[in-house]
């Protein structure tokens, strides 16, 4: 893999169970991170309506849509069946308290 | 190795059963599972639906081969198990294969009874119960014309109607003076029998068979006053019985059926049984509901769980004749000591009845519009007094000014295209297709697939009618006390009980103590334990940001665009020239896209994007204003009129009264969001009358009326009491919101909480017990004392930054 890692920021900055907002050229990015101090990053908008997933309560490794509560998967971007949708999941990491991002969409199978 | 699951019966129960066990315990077992008949579990109360031509066999299969591959589960279809031999724990099926279990499941449901009649045994003698009745009964009406159904209760007349939508001419002989009657009552009957006679069903009542005549197959159906009747086709519809010749060959106790505790065992603990073939407390139970109830606790105890007790259901009853809304439930006969409330329309074809005893429904007839049917099912199951509402409770749950279904509530005759949620847009149509191909038997699960009724909630009714008109009456109601997500089977009570009891004071703490079943909860639990603890420990508890809903979390509320809007307080609704200057050129300097007045008279700052809320907040807060609290479940507003200062009819100071009420309220979390008004005169024109605490002035004092609101569904509030004294009227204020919020659910307004508790439980303890009002008021002015801060201008000056920052931008 050959991703082009960004610099987000410190992981402590991230609340546990809540997100941060990465502003890019391409539009937002949600950082999240769970109770067990895993992250993922997500576009910032739901699939339904495109409310900002960012604003969402998140649990297990799921968060709720601030809108209509849809529930979307934070490792895929998949919405929860039965709803459909799926919105741009990015590669993340932390290396040495530090979290990084990578611009290039993950791929999601359907 | 794993232990041996044995299951003897492939029907709804059983399954359902497997499916629970299943979600609890995967790996637990081995499972094998006999059926007699020659199909997966299909859904057995749709048989009629498939008779009528409306659903296939396909349609109502609920769990298909794939299924039971793919949980790897063993089927054996066309084997009859015929004995268990339960000391080397092996059951024996009719070509003598021997399969050994650990524990063993029976649920063979029942059969159908068969009248000793000469002739029972002629060829197109039926009884209708499983597929292959049906199959014989469509053969029949390709080639015959005639048919007889014998019994006139609810499984007949669902026989009779799909033979006659087949084209057959159908006579149904009952031999009591009144059709299905251990679900109606004289005047529905009545009803019923009338507009199935306007459909072409002929009925002859009171009437005996005496013997089915013919050489090989039935020609002729002969009655006992002599008369003899053409027939092609016999359908015996006169009951189930439960079938436990299986039980018995094995010497398992039975009575009517198979004895079982309330863990669903048998005399022998190894053995189980569910659903039809069950006798549980003297009863049996033929609906789906109950059975599904019970599967849940079997399978609790399958999983080894060890709890959940089956204690019984009381079940309510649907014709599944499409365009006949019928609903019945509990003992709608009654007895010597219980009362008739009747409203009667014949004209309109509407008739319902409830029987009361010790003013609690304990029975319910509805012919015509059964809409109400789910509420009056709720009531009787919940034994709420209805003193309160007695004298209305005929006319259904106040559906008088409901918005966004418009008057329509005969379900059965709506057209697929009628709207039922006005929320999402979801069509009559669209649902009924979503229950029959997912096989939704819940009202959660008609909402998680297709939304309707799961925004504001007013169309619930419709929604539950409809799929108690769908899957059949015996749909799966809601479980008596429901728990409060799915993330644990405790009750919001349960949980607040536990709460206080245990001095749990962190989400954490509750949700280890309680055995949560996800690991951090969601969206639904956790802002209500975030509420519940910070109601119970005033002083001591530590917000959970993270648990509260964004527009809590950030101050404002989220629009649909994503920007926020701010709502400053106006004390009272009153304000000052120098405040709407100040408002004014805060507004024109930030570039406030909207500025609107809101219902609850205060000015609204629309489009305000994220990272600017606490610039905005910080003028505001320099000009002397705090948070509205417009986002929150919280105090919202208190509206007032001009009152005796201005106004020529007001009798007292009511807009001071306001301010005063705002000052004391201002800042407290609430289970649901809390508005208040004090109205000058009887006059009313601060609309006192739809809010959760409403204050009207009259020459001698002030009335306190209580429990109303605006909104999907207009409620005007019970009047509480009247008092003198401005000291009062805060003291009664104080003590109705403290017991309001310390025992109503989360997300549950006064309105409801008042209906399910009763008027007369508020007023025993805030107007009766003075020592009790007392004491609520002052937990409330306690508790007051930690949350008059303004958050907006805590925010302003830096308290939580991130959430209104990005945490890089790399623009």
């Amino acid at each position: 893999m050959s991703e082009n890692w960004l610099k987000v920021g410190k992981f402590d900055d991230i609340p546990k169970l809540g997100s941060r907002l990465v502003k890019t050229a391409d539009g937002d990015i949600a950082i999240f991170r769970t109770s067990e101090d895993e992250i993922f990053a997500l576009r910032d908008s739901c699939p339904h309506k495109q409310g900002p997933l960012s604003q969402g309560i998140v649990y297990g490794k799921k968060v709720s849509c601030p809108l209509h509560d849809w529930k979307i998967h934070l490792d895929t971007g998949l919405a929860v069946a039965p709803d459909e949708g799926c919105t741009a999941s990015f590669p993340v990491k932390i290396d040495a308290g530090i979290v990084y991002i990578s611009l290039d969409e993950k791929k999601t199978e359907e | 190795m794993k232990e041996k699951l044995v299951l003897v019966g492939n029907g709804m129960a059983g399954v359902r059963t497997l499916e629970e066990v299943l979600k609890l315990a995967p790996d637990m077992y081995e499972i094998t599972v006999f059926g007699e008949e020659p199909y997966p579990n299909y859904n057995r109360i749709m048989l009629s639906p498939v008779l009528a031509g409306e659903k296939t066999i396909e349609e109502i299969t609920l769990n298909d081969r794939q299924w039971y591959e793919d949980n790897g589960i063993k089927l054996v279809t066309g084997k009859k198990v015929t004995n268990i031999d339960r000391i080397k724990h092996k059951v024996i099926a009719d070509d003598g294969s021997e399969h050994s279990y650990d524990r063993l499941l029976i649920a063979t449901g029942s059969k159908p009874i068969i009248l000793p009649l000469p002739g029972k045994d002629l060829k197109g003698v039926i009884g209708f119960r499983d597929i292959h009745d049906v199959d014989l009964m469509l053969e029949a009406s390709t080639k015959y014309k005639n048919a007889i159904v014998i019994g006139g209760g609810l499984l007949g007349l669902e026989a009779a109607n799909g033979l006659m939508q087949q084209g057959m001419n159908v006579t149904v002989i009952h031999l009591l003076d009144r059709l299905m009657e251990k679900q109606l009552d004289d005047a529905s009957a009545k009803m019923l029998k009338s507009s199935l006679e306007e459909r072409g069903l002929k009925f002859l009542m009171e009437t005996q068979t005496e013997a089915i005549l013919g050489k090989n197959r039935v020609e002729k159906v002969k009655l006992k006053d002599g008369t003899e009747l053409d027939a092609d086709l016999v359908v015996m519809a006169v009951g189930i019985r439960p079938n436990v010749d299986l039980a018995k060959t094995a010497k398992l106790h039975t009575i009517r059926g198979i004895v079982v505790n309330d863990t669903l065992q048998t005399y022998d603990p190894r053995v189980y049984a569910v659903g039809e073939c069950v006798e549980h407390r003297s009863n049996t139970y033929g609906l789906v509901a109950p059975l599904f109830e019970m599967s849940k606790v079997c399978a609790n105890h399958l999983a080894k769980h060890g709890i959940g007790m089956y204690q019984g259901s009381v079940t309510s009853t649907k014709l599944k004749v499409t365009g006949i809304d019928l609903f019945s439930a509990g003992d709608f006969f009654g007895n010597e000591n219980s009362e008739d409330l009747v409203y009667q329309d014949e004209a309109s074809g509407v008739y319902r009845k409830l029987v009361v005893q010790n003013n609690r429904i304990i029975g319910a007839v509805m012919y015509g519009d059964t809409i109400d049917g789910s509420w009056y099912f709720d009531l009787l199951r919940d034994e709420t007094d209805i003193t309160d509402f007695r004298k209305t409770i005929l006319f259904g749950q106040a559906h008088l000014g409901d918005s966004g279904h418009g008057e329509d509530d005969r379900v059965a005759l709506m057209a697929d295209t009628a709207e039922i949620c006005g929320c999402n847009g979801i069509c009559k149509g669209e649902i009924v297709k979503a229950i029959t191909k997912e096989k939704l038997f819940t009202l959660e699960d008609v909402r998680l697939h297709t939304k309707a009724s799961n925004s504001c909630g007013s169309c619930t009714g419709l929604v539950e009618t409809l799929l108690a008109l769908t899957v059949g009456g015996d749909y799966s109601v809601a479980p008596h006390l429901k728990p409060m997500c799915g993330c644990t089977d405790f009750t919001h009570d349960e949980v607040r009980g536990t709460i206080k009891r245990n001095e749990l004071k962190t989400i954490r703490n509750v949700m280890d103590f309680m055995e949560w079943k996800t690991p951090d909860g969601c969206g639904k639990c956790r802002p209500g334990l975030n509420f519940y603890l910070t109601c119970a420990w005033p002083d001591e508890y530590v917000d959970d940001s993270q648990s509260r809903f964004i527009n809590e979390r950030v101050h404002a509320n989220i629009q649909k665009d994503g920007t926020y809007s701010v709502i400053p307080r106006m004390w009272g609704g009153e304000t000052t020239p120098k405040e709407l200057i100040a408002l004014g050129q805060i507004a024109e300097n930030h570039k406030v896209p909207t500025v609107h007045v809101t219902g609850g008279q205060r000015i609204d700052f629309l489009g305000i994007k994220k990272e600017n809320l606490p610039a905005i907040w910080g003028d505001l807060s320099k000009a002397g204003f705090v948070s509205g609290h417009a986002y929150g479940k919280a105090v919202r507003t208190v509206k007032t009129c001009v009152g005796s200062e201005w106004c020529r009819f007001g009798t007292q100071n009511s807009t001071q009264m306001g301010i005063d009420l705002e000052k004391m309220t201002w800042g407290s979390w609430m289970p649901h969001k809390f508005k208040l008004a004090v109205s000058g005169c009887p006059r009313n024109c601060a609309e006192a009358t739809i809010k959760d605490f409403g204050v009207v002035a009259v020459d001698s004092g002030w009335e306190l009326h209580v429990g109303g609101n605006g909104g999907v569904k207009v409620r005007a509030t019970d009047f509480m009491c009247a008092v003198t004294t401005t000291d009062e009227v805060k003291e009664y204020c104080a003590a109705f919101m403290q017991l309001y919020r310390s025992e109503a659910h989360y997300l549950e307004r006064t309105a409801p909480w008042i209906e399910r508790v009763g008027l007369t439980y508020v007023k025993e303890r805030i107007v009766d017990d003075a020592e009790k009002r007392k004491k609520f008021a002052e937990e409330f002015w306690f508790s007051q004392k930690f949350s008059q801060d303004d958050p907006w201008k805590a925010r302003a000056e830096g308290v939580d930054a991130h959430e209104y920052t990005p945490i890089v931008s790399m623009v």
